[in-house]
């Protein structure tokens, strides 16, 4: 079933025209409110006339999360602060973190992208929503949520953690819908056996996974070990957070971009021209209707490509494939976005320890581990173990408090990194089989 | 009275104290006396050795972590209750063991306790107003 049967099967032409006149209006407001977009504009050389067509858009600058860090907290905000109703937040090191303020039409219609979402995973009011994306900053948890309420289904707050008790409450509450990372519900899988609890006993029949990437072989499998439809859905906070796109159950191949609210462009991360229709490049989303925090141009940094093919759900907007990399080093540990550079700064801030340090990510029991390997060095050698063990545990409590994820810390001797080429190899992921 | 001690960061993987061997071997370093203290991904090997300068060259040159510590070592007779007796002068002094070990001399008749004491200077003290022999470092290298 189509939630916006108006909106979300609109003629290309019709659609095309509603973006246009959306994103002068963005310009137009940007420009005027936004100090970061005006200096910009400016040192450009640019004016925000009205653009004659969306491809014009090609002319004008970037957005990156940078900028976001740069004008933290508030000051990517184009409306006053009292007009901001919510705020959500990503981890960053020593509070530089990339804040995303809403006003009370964004929520709306976030919620609304949301059910809209939902309905395209063929979410109805008779369905019992087991939510266990993380609630509070991250926008998933809270994203979900108020999507599933605006469709007028049960939702289940559970948030994540818990997870004996989570089966327990899918099994007696009957939950139809199951959200939350790819990696979690194989976890959960893991942890209904080991509870003894028979997968036949839950109602479940479509996952709505997203906030991390995963396979089509791991789709295969979560399909077949619950015996459920698992559909992609695709967001991030600094556009909104979950439902940017949502791959519908009609055809499961894809995700539809909510082209009425998202400009989505791909281009060349290198050279950052705007590659052909259907080529593979780094997405780029224009918010169109955002008050609180409009972004031009954002780099998702996000690797897919635009599927202009009609789907057979019948709704117009365009399909981004499974999202397949990333223009950047950035990791996705159990939906948590880590970047090496901050482990880096971690380590550098705890007194003694080498830059030289390594990131093995697995995957046991379908949970994402990370190991952050240090090397030792004299400085903080000590030959009792209860000081380099306090030290380790030290490292483990930082990384856990600064970007909220759990992580092994392990010492190795120096040079037990292996380097290639004289550059250390600073990553090994071993889910990317 | 105080003894060098180097120590030694292991990584816990097969072959990596016959590398540490192996170089003490090859720059013709003797073992007086060692112990080695492992988790579950480290450990630490700790030597006591005829020439602590040329070993802990040799180890650094080849990319071991070294790192060097002051112990204390007693003589105690080799009988039932020797090292009880020293342990009870300590923890009547609140004196603290890091950690031990343990060897026994050639002639067979005492043994040498290997300390390492949160308060090394007083340990001392402790130990020899007891009546306890320190060994001094030289002799102990040259055993």
């Amino acid at each position: 079933m189509v939630f916006d049967v108006q909106k979300e099967t609109l003629p290309r032409d019709e659609l095309e025209t509603l973006q246009l006149k959306r994103l002068n209006y963005l310009l137009h407001k940007i420009y005027h409110n936004v100090p970061f977009y005006h200096q910009k504009f400016k040192e450009l050389g640019i004016e925000p006339d009205r653009l004659q067509a969306i491809s014009d858009i090609k002319h004008l600058p970037f957005t990156e999360k940078q900028d976001l860090r740069n004008n933290y907290p508030f000051g990517m905000f184009a409306v006053p602060r009292e007009s901001v109703v919510r705020i959500h937040a990503s981890s960053g090191t020593t509070g530089k973190a990339t804040v995303v303020g809403y006003t009370q039409r964004d929520v709306e219609i976030w919620a609304g992208l949301m059910a809209r979402s939902f309905e395209a995973a063929g979410a109805t009011r008779a369905d019992i929503v087991h939510n266990a994306y993380g609630y509070g900053l991250f926008t998933g948890g809270l994203g979900a949520h108020y999507g599933a309420e605006a469709l007028g289904a049960t939702i289940l707050p559970v948030s994540g953690g818990a997870t004996k008790r989570q089966v327990m409450l899918m099994r007696d509450f009957g939950s139809t819908i199951l959200c939350c990372t790819p990696s979690y519900s194989l976890h959960l899988y893991e942890t209904a056996l080991a509870a003894g609890i028979s997968i036949s006993d839950l109602k479940l029949r479509v996952g709505i996974f997203g906030a991390e990437p995963w396979t089509e072989e791991m789709r295969q499998d979560i399909q077949n070990k619950f015996g459920i439809k698992a559909l992609d859905i695709y967001g991030l906070s600094e556009i909104m957070g979950p439902g940017v796109a949502m791959e519908c159950i009609a055809a499961q191949e894809g995700l539809h971009i909510w082209e009425d609210h998202f400009l989505p462009e791909i281009i060349d991360p290198e050279s950052e021209e705007p590659l052909a229709l259907g080529e593979k490049g780094e997405l780029v989303i224009t918010t169109l209707t955002k008050e609180a925090q409009p972004l031009l141009r954002y780099r998702t940094r996000d690797i897919t490509r635009l599927n202009p093919i009609p789907c057979r759900c019948g709704r117009t907007h365009y399909r981004i494939e499974r999202i397949t990399g990333r223009s950047d080093d950035m990791l996705i540990i159990r939906g948590v976005n880590v970047f090496p550079s901050q482990i880096e700064s971690i380590l550098l801030e705890t007194e003694g320890l080498s830059p030289h340090y390594q990131l093995v990510i697995d995957r046991e029991g379908g949970m994402d581990t990370l190991e952050v390997r240090v090397e030792v060095h004299e400085s903080m050698f000590s030959d009792e173990i209860k000081h380099l063990q306090r030290l380790e545990k030290k490292i483990q409590n930082h990384i856990k408090e600064f970007l909220g994820v759990t992580a092994k810390v392990t010492m190795v001797e120096p040079m037990g990194i292996a380097r290639s080429e004289g550059k250390a190899q600073r990553i090994i992921d071993h889910r990317k089989q | 009275m105080k003894v060098e001690q180097i120590s030694v960061f292991l990584e816990t993987r097969a072959g990596r104290l016959a590398d540490v061997t192996r170089t003490l071997g090859e720059a013709g370093v003797n073992i007086r006396a060692l112990s080695l203290a492992d988790t579950t991904d480290f450990g630490i090997l700790r030597l006591i050795v005829t020439d602590h300068e040329k070993a802990k060259q040799a180890l650094k040159e080849n990319g071991f972590t070294v790192g060097r510590t002051n112990v204390v070592a007693a003589e105690v007779e080799d009988r039932p209750g020797g090292l009880h007796a020293i342990l009870t002068m300590l923890s009547q002094s609140g004196i603290n063991v890091e950690y031990m070990y343990a060897f026994v001399q050639q002639s067979g008749k005492n043994a040498v306790l290997i300390f390492r004491f949160d308060r090394t200077d007083e340990a001392i003290e402790t130990l020899q107003k007891n009546g306890v022999r320190i060994i001094p470092g030289e002799e102990l290298y040259n055993i």
